[in-house]
């Protein structure tokens, strides 16, 4: 039961990476689009992708938080006491991300929606980072049992912790760019489809090589997890995370958008199972196991059986969302985000305008 | 509730699954909890009552194919999305609390309640897709379609509100788990999420929803009223919204009496708080206004009504009410506060109710809406009342369960995180909330600015978008 509770907290995880981590993405290429003018389009595209989606993208974040206080109680106070700032700075970065992205849509004029959108933008490359950071102060094995019985700054200030915070800005983007190059063309917008495919391809060369340079800053900081990472099932999954990552850039490189959305989310499951294989049976390494960490089975059973009757409802309303979402027939059509502060409009109106 | 001797010497049992004793920082932790509830719980109210209200209103333009109608639906429901997204983010926040803030709480007792955060994360979710859905699906999905997708977000908002307040009933009257050698043990979920304080918390807090999202939207349309705009558009809007907050607002008296004798009998201590009542005593009087003497256990200044207390806690002037003399000093909830705090909410909640009684009662009698502008002006104060009373209540029944986390069994110092420097996310919290506060003002003002959409009957242009008039 405490396994299958443990898979579920990682399919929070790897959903929340992988459309989260997208959203996220969309935020950093916001943040690099350059002045209103000339990165007006690809906001407007972002914020095509985003808007239907992000808030059910969010709530994997609190699925996994309510699985991991639910059935591994002692295991998430821990981490939480002792990883406190980055969880309260990435929290914070959550705010104003939210808020600012909610908000946007409502500019009236360009200098508001350039700082609402900065706020976006730079909040979204922030909590990325401070969410990673996080979760490398738990594989390296900093965050011992305990109200705050590790230490405040370095379980979450170290090698291990900023390697893992860039990677999960950098996946974010490449996955961003992959999805944003599909929806692109989805739109019609053939110009903005490239656009994010050279992002999709600059993008995954660079994920690549901060995570295959990252195993010698494993090795020397966190040598268990490199040790985990680099035998048995953690090597297999980190195998599988890297082809499908490469099998990602080839589906670019050939525009076939479709496929190459779950592979990058297959590379993204694989690490994630990864980690999890690489500090078994652990779940605060070096000490607390899963045993250990894991609530009564009372819990478990009524928490699964819980969750499974929650999903007779969830899955199809999931999937509801994701089918309409695709088949464009939900209200999101593209528009550059500048377009509505341009001086001359043809219809002189803003969408949802006029006067009876 | 369970024996209260028994669970007062559990209290001094129970050691918290993270062991020694809490930070020094309870009171600002308390602070920040209080300052990030005081933000969500406002925004909770629109996701209980709005989609009701937009979808009631949808189901008038389908019955008539008045298309003004739609366009009010349309409007609410897009601003029931943006609070919904910021509801999301300070939603957020507080499940990060919960681990930053009170990590022994959450490490020992994780396992006896956190199956209620998850179902209500399912709850969310669904509400999250469908409200989405929805303001995304207007014009697009056919128009009965899109009238059920409106469906699960009332749903949704009310299995959301079940699941926390579930949780909240548990920490009021904790049952579902045993206390051995000072551990938590057999936690038993299922019977904790039900604890009995859910029946009253949960409806008191539904009807507050409605009555402070009705009270908020009405204000708006009142002062359209005011400002001479009596079309169609505007009358409907106060006069939907204004009939969900007078009809929640005068159950809500019920729910009141209900709520008052639960608590009577599971936080004999708390209503002692509330009413600021010193020692027990049969007949006991109960006393308006007035200051809570510590020194002396008695309130000062007050009027006092014989018996009162008695009749309202327990339906009987004879009845002996609990007073705060029954446990030591140190049990006790800091009374002036919650007895303010309680008193507030009441007084406003009378307030309402009779605002709402007077637009029934002129509608009932002449068929019209009531034609003083101080109606108007009252319906305008009313909103932020009802925001005022909403918070009242929660400092009463929270300041009222001090010192205690989980009622008689963990204290709430025990709880806190030894984290230092509180102060600085603190302070770091309140600057950002202004801001989000800010934005929201800024926004809302906005949407009010904005003329109503005009709607074309769909087949009128292609695919039935909207046009610009005018």
């Amino acid at each position: 039961m405490a396994q299958l509770c443990l898979c579920l907290v990682l399919v929070g995880i790897t959903a929340y990476a992988v459309l989260g981590g997208a959203d996220f993405g969309g935020g950093f290429w916001d943040l690099m689009a350059g002045g209103a003018e000339r990165g007006g389009r690809v906001r407007g595209m972002v914020q095509r992708s985003m808007s239907p989606v992000w808030e059910a993208n969010h709530v994997w974040l609190i699925f996994v938080l309510v699985m991991v206080w639910t059935a591994f109680p002692v295991a998430f106070g821990s981490l939480f006491s002792t990883l406190a700032i980055p969880l309260f700075l990435a929290a914070i970065g959550i705010i104003f991300r939210g808020t600012a992205f909610a908000l946007r849509g409502h500019a009236a004029t360009i200098r508001e929606a350039r700082v609402i959108g900065a706020t976006f933008a730079l909040s979204s490359v922030l909590v990325p980072f401070f969410l990673g950071a996080a979760i490398g102060g738990i594989a390296s094995g900093r965050v011992p049992v305990g109200n705050v019985a590790g230490d405040p700054v370095s379980s979450w200030l170290n090698p291990t912790s900023v390697l893992i915070g860039v990677l999960a800005v950098l996946t974010g983007a490449y996955l961003a760019a992959v999805f944003l190059a599909g929806d692109s063309v989805a739109a019609e917008q053939p110009d903005l489809a490239r656009a994010f495919r050279a992002r999709a391809l600059g993008a995954g060369v660079v994920t690549g090589v901060v995570a295959l340079g990252g195993l010698f800053v494993l090795r020397s900081d966190a040598r268990a997890l490199f040790d985990g990472l680099t035998s048995g099932g953690g090597l297999v999954a980190v195998l599988v995370s890297g082809l499908a990552g490469a099998a990602t850039l080839g589906l670019v490189a050939t525009e076939r958008y479709g496929f190459a959305r779950w592979s990058s989310a297959l590379a993204v499951a694989a690490i994630t199972a990864g980690w999890a294989l690489a500090q078994s049976p652990y779940v605060l390494p070096p000490r607390l196991t899963l045993d250990q960490a894991a609530a009564s089975n009372t819990t478990l059973t009524t928490l699964v059986i819980g969750l499974a009757i929650g999903a007779i409802a969830l899955v199809p309303s999931l999937v509801y969302l994701y089918r309409l979402v695709l088949q464009g027939r939900l209200q999101h059509e593209f528009e550059p985000l500048d377009q509505r502060f341009r001086p001359i409009s043809p219809a002189g109106n803003v969408e949802g305008e006029g006067s009876p | 509730m369970a024996d209260a001797a028994l669970l007062t010497l559990a209290a001094e049992r129970v050691t918290g699954a993270l062991g020694g004793a809490g930070g020094p920082d309870a009171i600002i932790a308390r602070r920040m909890q209080a300052l990030s509830l005081a933000v969500h719980i406002p925004i909770v109210c629109f996701g209980i009552a709005f989609p009701a209200m937009f979808l009631f209103v949808e189901g008038l333009y389908l019955r008539t194919g008045d298309l003004t109608y739609k366009a009010l639906a349309k409007r609410w429901s897009k601003v029931a999305l943006t609070i919904f997204a910021v509801g999301v983010v300070t939603g957020t926040i507080l499940s990060f609390e919960f681990g930053l803030l009170w990590p022994n709480f959450m490490a020992t007792f994780g396992d006896v309640f956190g199956v209620g955060f998850a179902l209500e994360g399912v709850s969310f979710f669904i509400e999250a897709i469908f409200i989405a859905i929805y303001v995304y699906g207007w014009d697009r999905l056919s128009r009965r379609t899109h009238f059920l997708t409106g469906i699960p977000v009332i749903i949704t908002g009310f299995t959301g509100s079940f699941w926390v307040l579930g949780v909240n009933a548990w920490m009021n009257d904790p049952v579902g788990f045993k206390v051995v050698n000072g551990r938590v043990v057999d936690p038993q979920p299922y019977r904790a999420l039900l604890a009995p304080n859910l029946g009253h918390e949960l409806t008191h807090m539904y009807l507050a929803g409605y009555i402070v999202a009705g009270f908020l939207v009405a204000g708006v349309y009142a002062a359209a009223r005011l400002r001479g705009r009596r079309d169609l558009y505007h009358r409907t809007g106060l006069v939907v919204a204004l009939s969900f907050a007078a009809f929640a607002s005068a159950a809500q008296g019920l729910v009141g009496d209900w709520a008052g004798r639960r608590v009577a009998d599971s936080q004999p201590v708390k209503l002692a708080a509330f009413e600021g009542l010193g020692r027990t005593q049969k007949g006991a009087p109960f006393t308006i206004g007035g200051i809570y003497d510590a020194k002396k256990g008695e309130t000062k200044y007050g009027i006092h009504v014989p018996r009162m207390l008695s009749i309202l806690a327990h339906h009987d002037p004879n009845a002996t009410v609990t007073g705060l003399d029954s446990v030591p000093a140190a049990d006790r909830p800091p009374v002036n506060v919650v007895r303010f705090a309680f008193q507030a909410m009441a007084a406003i909640g009378t307030l309402l109710a009779l605002i709402g009684l007077w637009f029934v009662a002129t509608f009932l009698r002449f068929g019209r809406l009531p034609r003083s502008p101080w109606f108007y002006r009252a319906v305008i104060a009313a909103g932020p009342l009802a925001l005022v009373a909403l918070i009242a209540g929660w400092i009463a029944t929270e300041v009222g369960r001090q010192p205690w986390i989980v009622y008689r069994v963990m204290r709430t110092a025990q709880a806190v995180t030894k984290s230092t420097g509180l102060g600085v996310g603190f302070a770091f919290l309140v600057v950002v909330y202004v801001g989000l506060g800010a934005a929201v003002v800024w926004l809302l003002r906005r949407l009010a600015s904005q003329p109503p959409q005009t709607e074309v009957a769909a087949g009128a242009a292609p695919g039935g978008v909207r046009q610009a008039a005018g």
